[in-house]
């Protein structure tokens, strides 16, 4: 039986990390708990940082957006709808695929590092975070970088915390910076192209000045083709002239259809949460990054081995990949094909047991690895936050 | 007498230093090693001249694997290593110690794999960052950031320092354009860190050694991201009577859903000083300037500087000009990046890199103006409007030790206003010894504690670039 602490204050998560420090008992990091990623983490008591919310500047015309870690990513959302701006790296919400109730954190978002398909334009979250406030494992409360966008006063702790699972830190506060909501976005659908070709189109039209913000292919399924899929936003006339020059220079991959706005968004809050995949919900999901050229080789060994559904984003770089939840979950494949070429693979979903037995995080270089520890040992010398979940 | 504190040599390294210049002819060849003093005295200092030593010596090794042995050997012997690149660092953060070997990866320049494929470049840490979009421009891509010094700055120092630029206000800084690195850690270990993939897995630590000024390894390897060239771009100009309409100009700018690839501010002194050295039009009867570039085809353009034009109207600007030809964009932007300097040939001068929030910006060139003339102090201002990065310049008689002492305590002051008004000491031209002994004022002991906790679990003697960024008194228990 494990107890929940809820702190509502910085001062009062220094002093369970403090304590829990001293008595050397492990402490499980929570958010909103919609992200059940990562080993599985022993301990008997959960730090959640639900209670810590609210949004604790807010500038508009700066672009720089500050809250506790606790805050519902949808109050954010919201918040930032009503003034036409948005987190530009577009996170994903992992309920679906996960199948859960939790509730997005923008702590927990920061946390994981959570970005969606327009990271190939706009970046991760870690690009866009531009400040932390943070309870280490010595109990004491850091900050790093600011609300400014420029900032190099110092080691950069903001990216170090992006994507550290709660294993650094308790984030108690995160500021981010922004990016205007666009005014209309447009998709480019092409049908039936195999994972090459579709790779090889996406590649074209990255290359191009059209500043496409998302570049994704479905595979066929279920009696349908295959589509692949180009975003394209901005002011109402850029897109329109944007579009029409993609089109033209993507003629030799065949003839587009056209998504206007309301199913473009649709179509792209799909992706981004995966949704082709959630079922089965027993498969294990793996999300794997792998440079774009070498996706299609990737996918094809998944599906040779493991009879793998398939989902190409970040135009062939980001592979979700189902495999069967038996056994080690396809994780020997899995790393054998993305060893081959270089790049990661995270074992998104997995039951307990799976998790358990193999390692969902891509094992790091014994250089790197090390390195790593050290830099953990100075963060959390009793490693008491989160102790395996990475 | 100079007012920023280089620690004394330790006599024990010079008195070793036969021996340790002997190690080192072993392990690079002669043409990487420079012992002679004349030789040595080029590497005395950076940009930031006021400050000098001769270092011990002067390593250029060829290869990541040189690296790695002169690294091995300096830590068996205890011996500090500056890293330097180009020697741009306004900052100090190239200056060595009597006692310190500079390892320069000047020699080390070379392209080592370019792919539009997947948008990426490999290069080796002294490549120029100008070389790397040289590299790629042929084929219709480019490298965002875009220092002023990206002529002569290696993206080795880009890295250190995090460098940015003019157009970052839309592509980010160099932490967002770093893919991957190939770093040498002082006990001599190679470590590969990212790669040509987006996201690294583990602990994000390329982005923990990006910014971190030499201190945590030596980077040889980088693995950057490129762009696609925009179709076109284009400058405008727009000249106010005052900072707090160029100030509010921005802000609407930006709230009405516009990135422009770029929004520079200019005073009048910096606006007098960078026409008569560009010739390229500026407004000569304003109290402030704004360069705000936009990008895109013919028609985006027309239609972005046509929505800025009308947004710029409530706050009467003057002076108005769109760029009609690429020389005269050029002329434009040579202006800008030469602004320094121009400046430099009227005086001498300190540069300052505070930020701010952009909504500070009427505060902070107020109490700018009030902490200069408290000294008696001429200031010009040039900076970064779109993301509240200012570069004030303090100019003084660099002839004259007493002024020089005030121009520096004066840059002290602004940069705790800029601290004072919710910005930072440095937006993009990092700590090094200059503001090494304000860092206690942005941080205090818990937050200084733990980077320093990280420097000593990666370089346990505090052998790389030591006396930069950290106050002197040292290190935690």
């Amino acid at each position: 039986m494990t107890s929940i602490l809820l702190p509502d204050t910085e001062a009062e998560i220094e002093a369970i990390v403090h304590e829990a420090a001293q008595s050397r008992s492990p402490l499980a990091i929570h958010g909103g708990g919609s992200r059940p990623i990562g080993g599985i983490v022993h301990a008997h008591r959960t730090l959640s940082t639900q209670q810590m919310t609210g949004i604790t500047l807010y500038e508009p015309s700066e672009l720089v957006l500050s809250a506790r870690a606790g805050t519902p990513l949808a109050l954010i959302q919201e918040t930032l709808a009503a003034n036409r701006q948005r987190l530009p790296f577009e996170p994903i919400d992992y309920r679906h695929l996960l199948g859960n109730h939790g509730t997005p954190t923008i702590g927990g978002m920061t946390a994981s590092n959570s970005s969606g398909p327009r990271r190939i334009h706009s970046g991760a979250a870690r690009d866009a975070l531009i400040g932390i406030r943070a309870t280490t494992g010595r109990g004491e409360t850091i900050k790093s970088g600011g609300r400014v966008m420029k900032n190099v006063t110092g080691y950069d702790f903001v990216k170090l915390m992006a994507g550290s699972w709660g294993t650094l830190g308790v984030l108690t506060e995160v500021t981010y910076k922004l990016l205007p909501e666009v005014e209309t976005e447009v998709t480019l659908l092409l049908s039936g192209l195999s994972a090459e070709r579709a790779v090889a189109a996406m590649t074209a039209a990255l290359a191009t000045p059209f500043e496409v913000t998302g570049a994704a292919h479905l595979p066929a399924g279920d009696g349908a083709p295959s589509r692949t899929v180009l975003r394209i936003e901005g002011f109402d006339a850029s897109v329109t002239y944007r579009t029409a020059r993609l089109e033209g220079l993507l003629r030799p991959f065949g003839s587009f259809e056209t998504l206007g706005l309301e199913a473009s968004r649709v179509l792209w809050k799909s992706i981004r949460d995966v949704e082709a995949l959630e079922t089965p919900h027993d498969a294990a999901i793996w999300r794997i990054s792998v440079r774009p050229s070498d996706g299609p080789e990737v996918g094809a060994k998944l599906e040779a081995a493991l009879g793998s559904r398939l989902l190409y984003d970040w135009a062939g770089g980001l592979i979700w990949a189902s495999a069967p939840a038996d056994g080690d979950g396809g994780a020997a494949v899995v790393r054998a094909a993305v060893g081959a070429v270089g790049g990661h693979a995270l074992l998104v979903r997995g039951s307990p047991t799976l998790r358990a037995s193999v390692p969902v995080f891509q094992p790091e270089a014994p250089a790197v690895a090390e390195m790593s520890r050290r830099i953990r040992a100075t963060f959390d010398p009793a490693g008491i936050l989160n102790p395996g979940r990475m | 007498m100079s007012a920023i504190e280089i620690p004394k040599p330790d006599p024990g390294i010079l008195a070793r230093r036969d021996a340790i210049l002997a190690g080192l002819a072993a392990l690079v060849p002669p043409t990487s090693l420079i012992t002679e003093e004349d030789e040595r005295r080029a590497f005395d200092t950076d940009a930031l001249t006021a400050y000098r030593r001769i270092p011990l010596a002067v390593v250029l090794p060829e290869t990541t694997e040189q690296v790695s042995k002169v690294l091995t050997f300096l830590n068996q012997q205890g011996v500090k290593v500056v890293a330097r690149g180009a020697g741009t660092s306004l900052a100090g953060g190239a200056i060595p110690s009597e006692d310190a070997v500079v390892l320069g990866v000047s020699k080390m320049n070379r392209i080592l794999d370019v792919d539009t494929d997947n948008r990426t470049i490999r290069v080796e840490a002294g490549v120029t960052n100008l070389g790397v979009t040289g590299a790629v421009s042929h084929l219709g891509f480019f490298y965002a950031p875009d220092p002023s010094s990206q002529l002569a700055c290696t993206i080795a120092g880009n890295i250190a320092m995090n460098s940015g630029g003019a157009h970052c206000l839309k592509y980010g800084v160099t932490t967002n354009n770093v893919l991957g690195v190939k770093i040498v850690m002082i006990d001599g270990t190679v470590l590969e860190i990212g790669g040509a993939h987006l996201d690294a897995p583990g602990y994000d630590l390329l982005g923990l050694i990006v910014g971190s000024e030499g201190q945590l390894g030596i980077v040889t390897e980088a693995t950057l991201r490129i762009l696609p060239l925009a179709e076109g771009a284009r400058p405008m100009l727009m000249g106010f009577q005052s900072a707090e309409d160029a100030g509010a100009c921005v802000a609407a700018i930006i709230a009405s859903g516009i990135i422009p690839v770029a929004i520079e501010y200019m005073d009048r002194p910096a606006i007098k000083v960078c026409e008569a050295f560009a010739h390229a039009g500026y407004p000569l009867d304003v109290e402030a300037l704004l360069i705000i570039e936009v990008e895109g085809s013919e028609a985006e353009i027309e239609d972005l500087i046509g929505r800025i034009t009308k947004i710029a109207a409530d706050f009467n600007p003057s002076g108005l000009r769109i760029s009609q030809s690429e020389a005269e964009s050029a002329a434009i932007w040579k202006g800008r990046k030469s602004a320094f300097g121009a400046m430099g040939r009227l005086a001498d001068y300190i540069c300052m890199d505070g930020t701010i929030p952009t909504g500070q910006l009427s505060a902070v060139l107020t109490g700018i103006a009030r902490i200069c003339d408290g000294y008696g102090l001429r200031v010009s201002n040039i900076f970064h409007a779109g993301d509240g990065n200012l570069h004030p310049l303090v100019l003084f008689n660099a002839n004259d030790p007493d002024e020089q002492d005030k121009a520096e305590r004066c840059g002290e002051d602004i940069l705790k206003l800029c601290v004072d008004l919710g910005g930072c000491l440095t937006g993009e031209h990092g700590v090094g010894i200059e503001k090494r002994d304000l860092m206690t004022y942005q941080f205090n002991t818990i937050d200084l504690d733990q980077q320093m906790r990280v420097k000593s679990a990666l370089d346990p003697q505090w052998l790389l670039n030591p006396h930069k960024v950290f106050p002197l008194q040292g290190r935690p228990v």
